[in-house]
């Protein structure tokens, strides 16, 4: 028995480090000199920053962090506030056709990106959006999925609740905002967690419609930096650059572990 | 009171993702039911060529090529993922202590950037100065060439991008498990079944919902594979890990040809959604 409890610990540890590791070498590696890094141990001759003093002279990196920041917030924002108008509609009001709507929304959402893609960016070329936040930011505001997610939660709100409201006389978006939301944190912690990973590490559609250095995001930015020959095969550098772009995301994750692993199994998608 | 039997506001509160939708999708949909039967590069006005599109589509080797290499991607993939993950799983639904530390340790690839990934991954896997190829040498192995041999490179990416994703179905499959009730196992002890029969016979069974939707969903993402080769490789050596939308990517922004672009998007498409219509059929037909 005992051998298999260790064999069981020593198994589940080697998966620690197998899935653990390569980022806490890659820390570590972006602080060494430029010669130590292809070494398996972590601790180098000496440490320094100008892995990092090189990525911050070489490319705005921090007005792409900004650009990140407002265009992933600009999504998550509108994707919370209209998926949950139309799943507090879909769930609580009735209206002819409800149902159908909501079947027309799940076959929206089968839709593959890949046959928008293209005509997509011509749309954006005819707006003029390109080189603008406007393209980055206004595709993505609406999600079927966040609808879904909404519609499903809301269900289990209170009727009374709702009727109480009616009756002090408020409409129908004051009983969302100020009545429903503030009773649907875990719901709206699950869409924005969601919604704010995903668009933060898209990169696909950025490097479509993006060309200037000043409106890219961060993983747009990266990417250039790293297969554009502007690193000049520097490792480090681009290591750093790398873990710059990793480590929002990995703040969050520390704090919210157990939100990101909920919503991400329970919605099946992954970024 | 009730609510009102018919109310206006319901419209009103859907309008905007449906306004949405017209401009962002069904627009664009329609546009490139006309874009495939133009040849235009974005600059000088479209010019109508009838089927060419088509025709080109089906005498375009390199297209064939990338379907193949996005198909061996996930002939390794899936298999191998669905593997690990039962494995850390199973490992995880055992009595152990800090189960929260192990999830969340598993997970933690899932959520950070692909770009991220591809750049450390680029290191791991360098011919000459790789960590991998390193350790190999360590204990006296040959060298491996990850990325620069036609024949390596797109397993090593399938590799990589398992690595990355595995931790969201090992969730899937503890969550599965989970839902497993204990008296089956119970029943199973009394008729004396070793370890092995149960897992067999009870535990892989009552999973087979979450393989299939582990298999659906791996397939989704499988199909959307660009950035990884694009950064790795550029799509190479000799054209081997040019994945179905890298190609389409590069027909349209290297080439400026959008209306064959939209023309192998339509396409794809059309053939992501059968596969995917392919696998829920089957999901259906599940007993249970």
């Amino acid at each position: 028995m005992i051998l298999k409890r260790i064999a069981l610990y020593g198994l589940l540890m080697l998966g620690t480090v197998l899935f653990v590791y390569p980022f806490v070498w890659m820390i570590f590696a972006t602080l060494k000199p430029e010669m130590e890094i292809p070494m398996f141990g972590l601790w180098p001759s000496r440490f320094t920053l100008q892995h990092y003093q090189q990525v911050f002279a070489k490319i705005p990196i921090g007005r792409a962090f900004l650009n990140s920041i407002v265009v992933s917030g600009s999504i998550t924002a509108s994707v919370l506030i209209f998926s949950s108008m139309a799943g507090y509609a879909l769930s609580r009001l009735q209206f002819r056709g409800k149902n159908l709507m909501f079947m027309l929304i799940l076959f929206t959402m089968m839709i593959p990106f890949q046959l928008t893609i293209i005509p997509l960016y011509v749309l954006m070329v005819k707006l003029h959006w390109t080189d603008t936040y406007l393209a980055l930011i206004v595709p993505g505001m609406m999600s079927g999925f966040g609808i879904l997610l909404f519609r499903q939660f809301f269900q289990t709100v209170p009727q009374a609740l709702l009727d109480a409201a009616r009756v002090d006389g408020l409409n129908d978006l004051q009983i969302l905002f100020r009545i429903v939301w503030p009773l649907s944190r875990p719901v709206l912690i699950t869409v924005g967690i969601l919604t704010f990973m995903n668009s933060w590490n898209e990169v696909l559609w950025p490097l479509i419609v993006v060309r200037k250095a000043e409106l890219m995001t961060m993983p747009q930015l990266v990417t250039i930096f790293a297969v554009g020959g502007m690193a000049e095969a520097q490792l480090g550098v681009k290591l750093a650059a790398a873990f710059l772009l990793a480590l929002p995301v990995v703040v969050a994750y520390g704090i919210f572990q157990r939100y990101f692993i909920e919503s991400m199994a329970s919605s099946g998608l992954k970024g | 009171m009730k609510v009102k039997s018919k109310n206006p506001a319901g419209y009103g509160l859907v309008a905007p993702y449906w306004i949405h939708f017209a401009l962002f999708m069904a627009y664009p949909l329609i546009f490139s039911l006309i874009l495939v039967f133009h040849k235009w590069d974005v600059y000088t006005p479209m010019q109508w060529v009838g089927l060419g599109n088509f025709i080109r589509l089906f005498k375009d080797d390199l297209f064939f090529q990338s379907l193949l290499n996005t198909l061996l991607f996930l002939v390794i993939h899936i298999p191998l993922q669905l593997v690990v993950a039962l494995l850390f799983a199973v490992l995880l639904n055992e009595k152990i202590r800090a189960r929260g530390f192990f999830r969340a340790a598993y997970f933690m690839p899932v959520v950070i950037s692909g770009v991220v990934i591809s750049i450390l991954w680029q290191q791991l896997y360098s011919q000459e100065n790789g960590v991998l190829n390193l350790l190999l040498t360590h204990i006296g192995l040959p060298k491996v060439p990850w990325l620069t041999s036609p024949e390596w490179a797109m397993p090593s990416i399938a590799l990589m991008a398992t690595w990355k994703n595995v931790g969201l179905y090992i969730v899937l499959f503890l969550a599965g498990l989970q839902t497993i009730p204990g008296y089956l196992y119970e029943a199973a002890d009394i008729d004396g079944a070793s370890a092995w029969q149960k897992f067999r016979s009870v535990t892989l069974p009552m999973l087979n919902p979450t393989v299939l939707l582990v298999m659906i969903l791996s397939t989704i993402g499988g199909f959307s594979l660009f950035i990884e080769p694009y950064m790795l490789t550029g799509g190479g050596p000799m054209n081997r890990t040019l994945s179905a939308m890298l190609y389409i990517y590069k027909q349209a922004f290297y080439f400026n040809r959008m209306g064959y672009a939209a023309t192998l998007g339509f396409f794809f498409a059309l053939l992501i959604l059968g596969v995917v219509l392919v696998q829920r059929k089957i999901v259906e037909q599940e007993p249970e």
